[in-house]
């Protein structure tokens, strides 16, 4: 596990150098909400429609830079054969997994964090809730979980930038579905009890991701 | 591999069985009524093939999850092969659950398509198997489409798990036939023995119909492999 972590804190200190990951998340994630703010530009005046559109809108930009991200993720170890290097690291590929799921969930919240500010400005609609913290974490790490998963299985195939998303969204919906019901509860003022069913699916799942994929995880670097 | 035998056998049954099982739901069943005598819609007979189906792409599903997991550990090909052949048929069933599905729906509920879980995760099974398909045509070399496949199928495979409890967790607009519900009652079974007989035969035919397809299915895929390694020879 601290072996995870330095490869977190790896990645984190590449990121501070060039920064281009974060940059663009944002700045994608901010264009979305502008698209969505003109899409629905007749409804986004009463607060109402706000709290059912709210949901969705939220996701979909966290899944879409997530998306962003994820085509990043690996890359940084496929040029000049950096994986080959890692896998000479004294380290099971476990660890590296874990490293890379750490590094991209401190990214995804970060992004997410500003998102939500950036909504509350633009769409005139505050979000105060512990419970809404709790469900964008779970929701993110069955995000990573699958992500950072499908990113190093991507690295081989000719058609990388096309292929991941389409495998990735499928294999979410799992994570999203209770994700954005909850969120979407908590929208209209819904309580803990009103969505610890929702709570209960979406946690069960980053478990069964989580450890799914990182027993798999050793296959898809192998070459 | 030579599947001659085994195909004529196969098929034969499952053409018997099939007659047997579609002549059963047009002309054994009896009418069904409901408690004050009147006679219910026969749409409901659709259920004799949207059930087998349902459960043929699970069978489906779970034989290539299994055929990845031993894929992985054994990295013989035959695995991979076997993981093919059954998604693509698995493939062609998910699909039939979801038209005969959608056919039904639009006589009772009035929509071919509501968003409701079942439905939506039935969907989702069916995407993540045509992903599974698109993902294999795109690897060029062997040995990493196998690999890599078979662990995309493995974390695709959970999403099998969800579509079959999703109903017991959620409300939804989907009957459930057997075990219990979240909404009070229990399944909503089937009484009577015609009905229970019709159902079985349905649930045999579809079976043998599967296994008649995955022979085939495989004959051809072993063809396939010897026409490559010859082509390299």
């Amino acid at each position: 596990m601290i072996k995870a972590l330095h490869i977190a804190v790896k990645d984190f200190r590449i990121e501070a150098h060039a920064k281009e990951l974060l940059n663009s998340m944002l700045l994608f994630s901010f264009l979305i909400l502008v698209v969505f703010s003109i899409a629905f530009s007749e409804l986004t005046s009463s607060s109402g429609n706000i709290a059912m559109l709210g949901a969705g809108v939220l996701w979909i930009c966290f899944v879409f830079a997530g998306t962003l991200g994820f085509s990043r993720a690996f890359a940084s170890e496929t040029q000049n054969g950096a994986i080959q290097a890692l896998k000479i690291c004294p380290m099971s590929p476990i660890s590296i997994y874990l490293g890379k799921v750490v590094f991209t969930i401190s990214i995804m919240l970060i992004v997410e964090a500003i998102t939500v500010i950036l909504f509350s400005i633009l769409f005139n609609y505050t979000i105060l809730s512990p419970l809404f913290v709790i469900v964008v974490i779970g929701g993110t790490i069955g995000f990573a979980s699958v992500g950072v998963l499908l990113s190093a299985l991507v690295q081989n195939i000719k058609a990388k930038e096309i292929m991941l998303p389409v495998l990735l969204l499928p294999l979410l919906v799992p994570v999203l579905l209770p994700a954005v019901s909850a969120t979407s509860a908590i929208f209209k003022g819904g309580d803990l009890g009103m969505i610890t069913t929702y709570l209960r699916i979406l946690f069960v799942y980053d478990i069964v991701f989580l450890a799914v994929a990182s027993i798999v995880f050793e296959y898809v670097i192998e070459d | 591999m030579n599947y001659g035998k085994y195909e004529r056998v196969t098929s034969l049954l499952s053409g018997i069985l099939m007659t047997a099982a579609v002549y059963s739901v047009f002309f054994v069943l009896p009418v069904m009524k409901d408690d004050s005598g009147n006679a219910l819609d026969t749409s409901f007979n659709i259920f004799y093939f949207h059930l087998p189906i349902a459960i043929i792409s699970y069978i489906a599903f779970t034989v290539v999850f299994i055929a990845n997991v031993q894929y992985l550990r054994t990295r013989e090909i035959s695995w991979d092969i076997l993981a093919r052949s059954s998604a693509e048929i698995g493939l062609i069933f998910a699909f039939l659950v979801l038209a005969s599905g959608s056919v039904w729906a639009k006589h009772i509920w009035g929509w071919y398509w509501v968003w409701e879980p079942r439905l939506t995760t039935s969907l989702v099974l069916f995407l993540v198997y045509a992903v599974y398909l698109l993902l294999r045509n795109s690897i060029d070399a062997v040995e990493s489409r196998a690999r890599l496949s078979s662990v995309f199928g493995i974390v695709g495979f959970v999403s099998v798990p969800l579509s079959f409890f999703s109903i017991r967790l959620w409300r939804s607009a989907h009957p459930l036939m057997f075990g219990d519900s979240l909404y009070g009652q229990s399944g909503g079974g089937l009484e009577g023995t015609t009905l229970q007989t019709v159902l079985l035969i349905n649930v045999a035919a579809f079976i043998s119909l599967y296994i008649a397809l995955l022979i085939y299915k495989l004959g051809n895929e072993y063809l396939l492999e010897n026409i490559e390694e010859l082509k390299n020879f």
